[in-house]
């Protein structure tokens, strides 16, 4: 359904965040992208929709090549690609209503959408699956009124909205609380299951990724260095991902902190 | 990491943002005597301050006893051409000023665009009103159509850069999360930038109507118009009385936008 064949980035500043990486993902399946910051999760899921255009290397989307399409094939093409972000990114000045149907901007006209006179089916389907998030009596609050996990609940019917073949998941649980986290992902995972979506969620919560999904990719310095099913990941296999420096450079900084303590008394 | 039984028990202070202690001194010597020299060279006649005095008494003393009725019917029509001249050019202004912001957004225009735009309000800026209202004056004649035509161009350069500078400093996540569901550029304007910057947009249209009507009671001293016009004649014929009249009047017109502004800035937020 997805597939990325040698898909390169290299940002202007020479940092190559995406080294021919080669995946595939069929229709329905949730798909776990781990990895430390900085390996190229949120460049990689980008390069597919093309929020960041990627260097070289193809992307299909069904039988559609991505990369090499206009502006206008490619606004076609990202209404089938839902995208739910870190922080939400929800319009905080716009009403809840008014972010779930942005989702349809690609399917309206200009005036359409300018006069927030969309058609009856696109309200209806705002309705229910606002109502599917538990958050229908929110309809007509501002964005910004909302708290974290009902923020992002309104995020994912944004996405839903557009009737996506594909789900592009970006640390959806970056920034909410253990709870409202697995609740989260868990409602992600479902919907993704009632709709026979695909999926791509990049996460950095290895435990939360375990817990919901068939398949995990690990990511270091934008190469793939782990594929398949998550009670794979050994400890081993954690380290390779997440990198030797790393765990280093942690312990490190506990030693520092010992030594201050030690000094100040 | 440095030993830190070398830093404890010893006074800390931040550094300097000049590290060379004789640099730091002469730097802040010199400019005390630049200072120094530079008042001294404004001349002062004192005899002729002491003969002003007299007529600055009486300036101040006519607040206590303004004139409203004998010039009433001057008053009324130099205020009325005012504030027409102030909201024609504020809406005139602001309608323009938008694409221009937009052009002159290096996040949102292409690099030609924006060139384009960003030209158009350094004229607009580099030019001061009194200097176009004379331009415009010595073009259309006396009247309130070249204080209009002064006030809306003035408008634009202000509005443009400030509204410009706002559209820049938007967050990007909001507008791509927008642009990732298909829209097309004016959708993505219309939902994902317009939002964030339309607070600001509100509150600088308010300033800017302020500041329109208070330069229009300037600009009649160069002929394009308004309540200036009617103040410069009162001036020259030292009836400083209807005068303070007019400047009371143009206190609380000013007040009220003020307070007017600041009501509807607190509702948009």
């Amino acid at each position: 359904m997805l597939r990325l064949d040698r898909l390169v980035k290299t940002y202007k500043t020479g940092d190559q965040a995406l080294k021919a990486v080669e995946l595939e993902v069929p229709e329905g399946q949730v798909l776990a992208l781990i990895g430390p910051s900085g390996a190229g999760k949120s460049t990689l899921i980008r390069c597919i929709n093309r929020l960041v255009e990627p260097t070289s290397g193809k992307v299909y989307l069904g039988d559609t090549e991505l990369t090499g399409l206009s502006s206008g094939s490619l606004r076609k093409e990202r209404r089938r690609m839902g995208m739910i972000f870190q922080e939400y990114a929800l319009v905080e000045r716009l009403s809840v209503m008014e972010n779930v149907l942005s989702g349809r901007l690609g399917y309206v006209g200009f005036w359409r959408s300018f006069l927030r006179r969309y058609p009856q089916s696109d309200v209806d389907e705002a309705f229910r699956l606002l109502d599917r998030v538990g958050l229908a009596h929110m309809a007509d609050k501002r964005a910004d009124e909302l708290s974290g996990g009902q923020r992002q609940r309104v995020g994912i019917c944004r996405a839903l909205i557009q009737d996506p073949a594909l789900l592009l998941v970006d640390e959806p649980t970056a920034s909410l609380d253990p709870k409202t986290s697995r609740q989260i992902m868990r409602l992600i995972c479902e919907l993704c299951k009632e709709r026979e979506l695909a999926a791509i969620i990049n996460i950095h919560d290895v435990a939360l990724a375990q817990m919901f999904v068939q398949r995990v990719v690990g990511l270091r310095l934008g190469a793939m260095v782990y594929d398949g099913p998550p009670d794979g990941l050994s400890p081993d296999k954690l380290t390779e991902i997440y990198g030797e420096e790393d765990w280093e450079a942690t312990i490190e900084k506990v030693d520092d902190e010992e030594l201050e303590t030690e000094a100040a008394e | 990491m440095s030993d830190v039984s070398e830093l404890i028990g010893k006074p800390w202070r931040k550094p300097p943002f000049i590290q060379r202690r004789w640099l730091r001194w002469l730097l802040l010597a010199g400019f005390i005597a630049y200072l120094i020299a530079a008042f001294m060279t404004i001349e002062v006649n004192w005899s002729r301050v002491y003969e002003g005095l007299e007529r600055g008494k009486k300036f101040v003393l006519a607040f206590t006893s303004p004139d409203f009725t004998s010039r009433s019917s001057d008053i009324y029509e130099g205020m009325m051409e005012s504030i027409i001249m102030t909201v024609a050019s504020s809406v005139v202004g602001i309608a323009i000023s938008i694409p221009i912001a937009l052009g002159a957004a290096r996040n949102v225009a292409p690099l030609p665009v924006y060139l384009i735009c960003r030209g158009i309000i350094a004229i607009s800026r580099a030019l001061q009103e009194i200097i176009v209202a004379i331009l415009l004056v010595a073009i259309f004649g006396f009247g309130p159509l070249a204080g209009f035509l002064t006030l809306s161009f003035a408008t634009i350069g202000f509005l443009s850069k400030l509204l410009a500078e706002d559209i820049e400093s938007m967050d990007k996540v909001q507008a791509e999360a927008i642009k990732a569901s298909g829209a097309r550029w004016s959708q993505w304007i219309n939902y994902g930038v317009q939002p964030q910057f339309m607070p600001r947009l509100i509150g600088l249209s308010m300033y800017r109507l302020d500041i329109n009507f208070r330069e229009s009671a300037i600009l009649g001293l160069v002929g394009a118009g308004g309540i200036g016009a009617t103040l410069n004649t009162a001036f020259d014929r030292y009836e400083y009385d209807t005068a303070a009249a007019i400047l009371l009047i143009i206190i609380v017109i000013v007040m009220a936008l003020e307070y007017l502004s600041s009501v509807i800035r607190a509702r948009v937020q």
